[in-house]
């Protein structure tokens, strides 16, 4: 895996904002599109509205369409039905108009290997009118390229790439970011720090649209979120919203573990078997024989006071979120979506 | 136009970089001394049988006459022959020496030798690169994001083309000029050559000769060049919007170029070969008199043909580069 430790932190331009504003202008908005290709459906129905300042995510699997769905966005593929408007410009009638309010990365961040980053902002921003050299160096700042914006792109790490990418999308000074799943590939430190410029990014009033197949990453970041599966948008709401709809586990850990396990099943509390839950496997791994309950939250006090008065000692209570695929799950049982 | 002016910028900036013309320019310092030296060992073996260039041309036109009058040369040779025959004994009659060994004679012929395999190959490893390259590195996915159409995109690659294309006759003049005058003097300027020979069936009309000095014979073949050349590169650029791939388009345009060089060989009895472009593509076989492949080419002719060609190219191109979705 690249790491981006050989380059200085992407720094936020501003303190992290507490509460941002979002305005209800929309400045993306996607009516009911659809997409074949070669006769086959793949984007059945998308519909949904980015709002001006918010960081909106685009959550699903792989291969739900998520990157045709971004690709139309920005007119690399038309719908075979539908609208897209950018600042109120229909993107494939008026791709110039739409456009110019758009930054974005398509999948990986593809720049010019052969020229340096500088030559690569220099080129970017000759395609529209009104960049000049200060704001390219106003984006080599924003992204913390300075050291090495004059050497080759065939040089650079992914880490480095990436923020080039994003340094090219911020040349014109775009209303919207699209950020085509934008952690792919980064170390820990550098998908904290992508977090923080994002949220830096939102707090100057820009909005954001960021897909991801992991719900973590979109409850970490997003305003709100669409999901998208087989080419639907199965929900639209705010992160919260729909990660409550979904439920959590509490998952329990005791030094007893089978007196725990009595305790709890003696309680009524329904215990979930290890091949019935889908918890990332990295979340469940370094615990200690966990205990993988489904229960309100409210109820974990009192089982914690009735665990201490029979002796047993609790190692650690938490919760944790369900993942991606049983959120898929559940909406398609047919429970009801916000 | 103000806009399109920095994008031609961005795209010759993007060939230079990339290094495509050096390797033109190295390829051509390359095959350069090697024709060059060739040349001069047939100049040497010449100089020691002849005393005089006029024993050697009449010595050539003795060995044509004798071909003509065997059985078992094929007829269309023979035709090659008879014409060869006429026009080096309308060199003779007027004591000009058809091949003077100098700079710009052996340009002129390495110009002329090289217009229907080498310029495409050279043109071929920067227009098939154009668009196909930036499919195949993604970066044809930030370009068509940006606030530009993408006909301007096209247009605009099209015209950094086209300045290589113009670099690549001007370089080749220039390199086989400077290289080919060290072994044979910086010369010939001024000589004279014969242009304008009417070849119809195997008989040369001279009538409409004339001489020019080989200078102005340069401009124009190079002119004639530039045409064949562009021709060819504005087809590399369609077969790489089609195929998306760099070594396709290269594969599949190299086979359509050898196929018309083969066919133009094989002539003569499929008359309307001479519709394919590569055919057409020796522009300069009509300013030195010899015979077309196939009967009724003439210059008017393959112009027009190659024009079509590469305005159906140019058209076909801009229809599916601004419609086509970006998949990869």
């Amino acid at each position: 895996m690249t790491s981006v430790t050989d380059a200085p932190p992407l720094r936020p331009l501003t303190e992290p904002a507490v509460r941002r504003d979002i305005q209800p202008e929309k400045v993306l908005s996607v009516r009911g599109i659809k997409k074949s290709i070669r006769g086959k459906m793949i984007i059945h129905d998308v519909s949904f509205d980015v709002r001006a300042g918010e960081i909106f995510g685009f959550l699903g699997p792989n291969g739900s369409g998520k990157t045709t769905t971004i690709r139309m966005l920005v007119d690399l593929i038309k719908p075979t039905a539908g609208a897209i408007e950018i600042g109120g410009f229909n993107v494939h009638r008026h791709p110039e108009e739409a456009l110019r309010h758009v930054g974005c990365i398509v999948e990986n961040p593809e720049v010019y290997s052969y020229m340096s980053g500088w030559e690569n902002l220099e080129h970017f921003a000759r395609m529209q009118p009104g960049i000049g050299r200060d704001r390219i160096d106003e984006v080599v700042a924003i992204v913390g390229l300075e050291q090495r914006i004059h050497d080759k792109v065939k040089t650079y790490s992914l880490g480095m790439r990436q923020r080039l990418g994003i340094a090219q999308a911020l040349l014109g000074r775009p209303k919207l970011l699209i950020l085509d799943e934008p952690t792919n590939g980064l170390d820990p430190k550098g998908i904290k720090e992508l977090r923080e410029f994002i949220r830096s990014l939102a707090g100057q009033g820009m909005s954001l649209f960021i897909s991801s197949h992991l719900l973590s990453e979109i409850q970490l970041m997003c305003d709100r979120v669409a999901i998208i599966s087989h080419g639907r948008v199965r929900a639209v709401g705010t992160v919260d919203e729909l990660v409550a709809q979904a439920g959590s586990y509490v998952v329990w850990q005791f030094d007893q573990t089978e007196a725990g396990r009595r305790l709890l099943a003696e309680e009524g509390v329904r215990l979930v078997a290890n091949d019935e839950h889908q918890i990332e496997e990295g979340i469940l791994a370094p615990m200690k024989e966990p205990i993988v309950a489904q229960m309100p939250a409210g109820r974990i006090q009192d089982l914690v006071e009735k665990a201490v008065r029979v002796g047993i000692g609790i190692r650690s209570v938490q919760h944790v979120a369900p993942t991606l695929e049983e959120l898929f799950l559940r909406m398609t049982e047919g429970e009801s979506i916000g | 136009m103000d806009r399109l002016l920095p994008l031609v910028q961005n795209e010759t900036l993007k060939i230079w970089r990339k290094k495509r013309f050096y390797v033109v320019v190295l390829v051509l310092i390359i095959l350069i001394p090697i024709f060059t030296y060739a040349q001069m060992r047939i100049s040497q073996t010449n100089a020691q049988n002849f005393k005089d260039w006029r024993n050697q041309v009449m010595n050539q036109i003795n060995d044509y006459q004798s071909t003509l009058a065997s059985d078992s040369v094929p007829e269309e040779w023979k035709r090659y022959r008879r014409i060869a025959v006429q026009q080096l004994q309308y060199y003779l009659d007027r004591d000009v020496n058809p091949s003077t060994p100098d700079a710009i004679t052996f340009t002129r012929g390495f110009m002329s030798g090289s217009v229907t395999l080498f310029y495409p190959l050279l043109v071929l490893a920067i227009a098939s690169d154009l668009v196909s390259g930036e499919r195949t590195t993604g970066t044809i996915k930030m370009l068509l994001t940006r606030p530009v159409r993408r006909w301007k995109i096209l247009l605009s690659k099209i015209l950094a083309m086209m300045l290589y294309v113009s670099l690549i006759v001007v370089t080749s003049f220039v390199l086989c000029y400077l290289i080919s005058g060290v072994f044979f003097g910086y010369e010939g300027w001024d000589a004279p050559v014969f242009t304008g020979f009417d070849v119809s069936g195997a008989q040369v009309d001279s009538t409409n000769v004339h001489a020019i000095p080989q200078w102005q014979y340069m401009i124009m073949q190079g002119g004639l060049i530039w045409f064949s050349s562009m021709t060819v590169a504005l087809l590399a650029l369609m077969v790489s919007v089609l195929l998306r791939g760099t070594a396709a388009s290269i594969v599949t345009m190299m086979a359509a170029v050898i196929t018309g060089t083969i066919l133009g060989n094989m002539a003569s009895s499929w008359e309307s070969a001479k519709y394919f472009f590569s055919v057409n593509l020796d522009l300069t076989m009509y300013m030195n008199g010899s015979p077309p492949p196939i009967a009724g080419m003439s210059l008017p002719f393959s112009l027009t043909v190659l024009a079509i060609w590469a305005a159906i190219s140019i058209v076909v191109s801009f229809l599916v580069f601004t419609k086509q979705d970006i998949l990869n």
